[in-house]
């Protein structure tokens, strides 16, 4: 055999393997999901594979009364517009408390860093459901929260703190907080102090220093921040359905109850080829003006 | 070097010490382990209501182990991540050696994207058309299919720590084995490899906790008999708070909590080319 031919050989027999499982068992599923979004439904839980149609892309915004005529329907753009806008909610909480805190570690010395950026990391490797869970214990009408502010006097009543949109954002913003957080870290940490010195030197202002020299020199680190927040929250199934209750629906809970319940496979597909287009977006987005700083950032 | 770094110094040009900082940290540090604390805290408390506290207690963790459901759902809990993180790591190893090399082919931007894949989509996506794939495939649901499904994204969190860990290597020390009359399966086994076992182990580790704590796919993967701590923690959540929940919980926390020290403790860069900064 040749040199080249070996070389491609030994290439394939090293990247082939996990290359197929990736793609036998993620790629192709996803590419028979969209696939399957234009079937027909069969209602015992299946797919009617001879039937095409685009009857699941219709639902997300009509509903079919029983003369067969369409009739404009808001629920499911409801919970897609809850799902953007509570995403969005976490991303600026996450943004607006993880920017001080990146501050803070950015300027420690460096045994101090590796202290910070370790305990900063540890919760992301605990399990995401207890995580989730604690909260539960503490948002109960008798839970920690409001125990602790009934028995200071501050409430007379158990404020309804759980099963609300509150309790996903508050779960959200608890999930995912650190991927704010250590990204910014990571642009901070190349900014060279001087710079803050100088420009007060120059008599700027805290805040004007802030503006000026600090945020744009951390813009790379608050965009990969920001997208890594925003897009595992958009498509978050565990902490709506722990936190959120029946009401409080996210994109990730209405894909699994097609799933379950409702036994709508092709809806279903449709809605996760729709989530997975909104992710794909703004992943392009981000990745045509920051090349190579997600990567960096992971 | 001072030796508290948290002492206040009056230059406001010092951005070490500007006020609001340590505080923002401080809440920050409080809200991120407060709750994992509190749910450790009342695992230990001996009555039912769960959220009062009236005295300390072990009794919820013999209760926890005395109940057979949970000792069944954590023994397919380690049989699962056991297999799938093995597996996950050889296939995330063998593709790393080739990728972390210098040179450049055609598509292997494309291929280092695929390896991201499964950490960048949400994972409800993948999980639910997984399902369908291999329903229309007729797969029975269980372990095995639960097992696939865990292997695909675990390949991500063993093959991104690997790969890092080759492209640090001192190419030096590969160099010097070859001017040492070592043939490159010789310098592969003596060399490189060696240098490479702390990594692939943190690797391993790492993949390991991400399945032990998977849910969603689990969830939607799984049938009959495939039932795992977390999917059985869920199960318990949905139906109402048991002290039972809270001891599990915290079982399943201090696990994860060791296992990722054990990783980052082997994964710790010990041939670094620069000094510390």
């Amino acid at each position: 055999m040749s040199r080249a031919g070996k070389t491609i050989l030994f290439r394939a027999l090293l990247i082939g393997p996990a290359l197929m499982a990736i793609t036998v068992f993620m790629i192709v599923p996803l590419a028979l999901m969209a696939y399957i979004s234009f079937r027909g439904r069969d209602y015992s839980g299946g797919v009617l594979w001879d039937q095409f149609t685009p009857e699941a892309y219709v639902r997300l915004f009509f509903e079919r009364e029983l003369d067969g005529t369409l009739a404009l329907n808001f629920n499911y753009m409801a919970i897609i517009l809850r799902s953007v806008w509570l995403s969005f909610l976490t991303m600026a909480i996450s943004l607006a408390v993880g920017l001080p805190v990146a501050m803070f570690m950015a300027t420690r010395n460096a045994r101090w860093k590796a202290v910070l950026v370790f305990m900063v990391t540890l919760p992301f490797w605990t399990n995401l459901l207890v995580r989730n869970y604690a909260w539960i214990l503490l948002l109960r009408d008798h839970g920690t929260i409001n125990s602790v502010l009934l028995w200071l006097g501050v409430i007379s009543e158990p404020l309804p703190l759980l099963h609300n949109s509150f309790a996903v954002a508050v779960g959200l913003t608890y999930s995912f907080l650190p991927f704010m957080v250590l990204p910014i870290y990571a642009s901070l940490e190349k900014i060279d102090l001087r710079l803050v010195e100088a420009s007060f030197d120059l008599y700027a202002t805290r805040w004007q220093t802030i503006r000026r020299i600090i945020l744009p020199l951390a813009f790379p680190g608050i965009v990969a921040g920001c997208v890594l927040v925003f897009v595992p929250a958009l498509g978050a199934y565990i902490t709506p359905e722990l936190l959120g209750g029946g009401k409080t629906l996210m994109i990730g809970n209405l894909i699994g109850f097609q799933f379950g319940g409702a036994r709508n496979w092709p809806f279903g597909a449709a809605l996760g080829l729709f989530l997975l287009l909104l992710v794909l977006i703004s992943l392009g987005l981000y990745a045509r003006r920051y090349r190579g700083e997600l990567e960096g950032s992971q | 070097m001072r030796l508290n770094p948290f002492r206040a110094r009056p230059f406001p040009g010092d951005v070490r010490h500007w006020p609001g900082l340590f505080t923002a940290t401080a809440v920050f540090f409080a809200y991120v382990y407060l709750p994992i604390l509190i749910l450790i805290a009342l695992s230990f408390n001996e009555n039912r209501t769960v959220t009062v506290w009236t005295g300390f207690s072990l009794d919820w963790y013999r209760v926890a182990f005395a109940n057979r459901d949970i000792v069944g759902a954590a023994t397919n809990s380690l049989i699962i991540a056991s297999v799938a993180s093995v597996s996950a790591t050889t296939l995330a190893t063998l593709a790393a050696l080739r990728m972390a090399s210098n040179d450049r082919f055609l598509g292997k931007a494309g291929i280092n994207a695929v390896f991201a894949l499964p950490i960048t989509v949400p994972e409800i996506v993948p999980a639910v058309a997984t399902l369908m794939f291999f329903a229309s495939l007729g797969f029975t649901f269980g372990l095995g299919t639960v097992i696939i499904g865990h292997i695909v994204f675990c390949i991500p969190f063993a093959y991104l720590p690997i790969r890092a860990r080759l492209e640090g290597m001192d190419p030096k020390i590969g160099e010097a084995a070859a001017d040492l009359y070592a043939n490159p399966v010789r310098a592969f086994w003596r060399v490189t490899l060696p240098q490479l076992v702390p990594g692939i182990l943190s690797g391993l580790v790492l993949a390991f906790i991400i399945s032990l704590d998977d849910f969603v796919t689990t969830f939607f993967l799984g049938g009959a008999g495939s039932t795992t701590l977390p999917i059985y923690i869920f199960g318990l959540v949905r139906t109402g708070v048991t002290p039972e929940v809270n001891a599990i919980s915290s079982l399943m926390l201090l696990l994860s909590l060791s296992l990722v020290s054990l990783s980052l403790f082997l994964g710790r860069d010990q041939n670094r080319k620069t000094g510390p900064d």
